[in-house]
């Protein structure tokens, strides 16, 4: 038994190893002929003049543009004020679809106060609610903010909600026969017990929050990168738009690689 | 010496009044769920180290009883006195899945003054109950026999003067479960607590307890004294195969009678 474990990592499946590894960097960059062929062609044919500027601008200019951008400070500043709104909108969404989950998932009165009234809201599609926002806060950064709160609550309380439901009735009863206390049993059997699936509801809600910030930023604003891209469209630089655009999707590709990252090392026990 | 006394009615004489001499005491116990009297007027004493088997049908509120006395569930005041500490190990492992194998013992000591020392306590435990191999592996990674040898090892750690069981092994084959019998036996000699085991298993109660009491109908039915030490205590025992006819004459369930027809050691029709 022990024999067979300490003599796998040995001679024999070394080579086996290293041209799996070869074989699998080789079908690594199979997956990226098809992109970089598609941005040769898209180049070739703005060279071409068959794809004008207007319309959109060539992968060379618009990396050209992008290392302007980069150089005189505009796209560093447009992304601090975007993150910054997707920041807070997320911290205030969180806290209140987490609170009210919790709330809602530990007694029973406040499940009964608080499940209905966001039974009814979660149908109801958020940004929908711009126009009211609008006459109620103006078009400062409160509506923005707002958008993206709300966006991001309803994802998180839902999940959190139903995680602490998942959660085996048993198991707390026996933390409960250990003697462990209220806060005790929240902390060691309830707050684990619902982390896999608030974690999913905090992947949701990331995904959320940028969308909503895209729209926020469309609609209105002064900074950011949805002012950059709006003021790109009125002098017609597509390649600006098309690095505010790529800058988006960064932002949402490298917050949902953070909620991976954490989905790794909280839910190890899963294997 | 290999003596069976015959029904006593509901539980020992009582012998002496001094604190000491019980780890529990219920008095003039009832419980009842709408309408339906679960437990009945219920007197049970419980010395400390002994061995006592609850033995009764499904739904004949044995497991209510183990339930009051672990005071999972609120119990009028007076009827339930319990001196000391007490622990369960219930029909399932009931281990949190999120916390690796010593983990989940160490929590059973969350309340205990002397944090130091719970790992090492936990590790102490969880090699007696022959796990010393299995102290970083995850609840998924084990047998449903090792898992309960977890959940015994929760409900040891923390000393406790009355060790409640309910059904801990009638989920495990036969073979883990004759295991299982032969290491509670163990661990109840090294630790000399008091133990109270709520089975349906005859044979169970007849192999592990001081003393067997029958209940039916949400009343103590009948109780026996079994003096035969456990060594000798084989089913082909006269004394043993007399206890059991009785228990299950107690039980209600009536002996198959042997077919006149059949030899049965040969298995071949007697002419």
């Amino acid at each position: 038994m022990s024999t067979t474990t300490v003599a796998a990592p040995t001679a024999p499946t070394r080579p086996r190893r290293r041209s799996r590894s070869r074989g699998s960097r080789l079908l690594f960059l199979r997956r990226w002929v098809s992109p970089v062929v598609l941005v040769a062609l898209w180049q070739v044919l703005s060279s071409a003049g068959v794809l004008s500027e207007r319309t959109i601008a060539s992968p060379q200019q618009i990396a050209a543009t992008a290392a302007d951008l980069v150089r005189d400070g505009t796209l560093g500043a447009a992304t601090l004020v975007s993150v910054q709104r997707v920041g807070i909108g997320f911290a205030v969404g969180a806290v209140i679809g987490l609170a009210l989950a919790i709330l809602a998932g530990l007694s029973g009165l406040g499940e009964h106060a608080i499940d209905p009234p966001m039974q009814m809201l979660r149908t109801l599609p958020h940004f929908g609610l711009i126009p009211l926002f609008i006459i109620w806060m103006g078009i400062g950064e409160a509506p923005k903010l707002a958008l993206i709160a709300l966006g991001v609550a309803f994802p998180l309380y839902l999940n959190t909600l139903s995680g602490i439901h998942g959660i085996d009735r048993k198991t707390v009863e026996a933390a409960r026969a250990m003697g462990l206390t209220w806060t005790q049993r929240i902390r060691h059997v309830v707050v684990p017990g619902a982390l896999p699936q608030t974690l999913v509801g905090l992947r949701q809600s990331l995904g959320i929050a940028w969308l909503s910030l895209i729209v926020a930023e469309t609609i209105s604003a002064h900074s950011g990168l949805g002012y950059m891209i709006n003021h790109a469209r009125d002098f017609l630089q597509t390649d600006v738009i098309v690095v505010g655009l790529a800058v988006y999707s960064l932002l949402g590709l490298a917050t949902d690689a953070v909620v991976r990252y954490l989905e790794g090392r909280a839910l190890a026990w899963r294997g | 010496m290999a003596r069976l006394k015959t029904p006593q009615k509901n539980g020992t004489p009582t012998t002496t009044d001094s604190p000491g001499a019980y780890v529990a005491r219920v008095t003039a116990h009832n419980r009842s769920f709408g309408d339906t009297h679960v437990l009945k007027s219920i007197d049970l004493d419980i010395r400390p180290g002994e061995f006592v088997a609850l033995l009764g049908r499904s739904g004949c509120g044995k497991s209510t009883l183990l339930r009051s006395l672990a005071r999972l569930d609120p119990v009028p005041a007076g009827e339930v006195a319990i001196s000391g500490r007490t622990s369960v190990a219930f029909q399932e492992p009931r281990l949190l899945p999120w916390r690796r194998v010593r983990d989940n013992v160490e929590l059973a000591l969350l309340n205990t003054p002397e944090r130091r020392s719970r790992a090492d306590l936990a590790t102490r435990t969880l090699a007696e109950v022959g796990l010393s191999e299995k102290l970083g592996s995850w609840p998924r990674e084990l047998s449903g026999g090792q898992a309960q040898r977890v959940s015994l090892a929760r409900a040891l750690v923390s000393s406790p003067s009355l060790l409640l069981l309910d059904e801990p092994f009638s989920a495990l084959d036969a073979l883990t479960r004759i295991e299982m019998h032969q290491l509670v036996i163990d661990l109840w000699r090294r630790h000399s607590m008091a133990v109270l085991i709520v089975t349906h298993d005859v044979d169970e109660a007849l192999a592990l307890a001081d003393r067997v009491v029958v209940m039916d109908e949400g009343r103590l039915a009948h109780s026996w004294q079994i003096t035969l030490p456990r060594s000798d205590r084989a089913p082909s025992q006269p004394e043993i195969a007399g206890a059991r006819a009785q228990l299950l004459d107690a039980l209600g369930v009536k002996p198959t009678p042997p077919n006149p027809n059949r030899n049965p050691l040969t298995n071949q029709g007697a002419a």
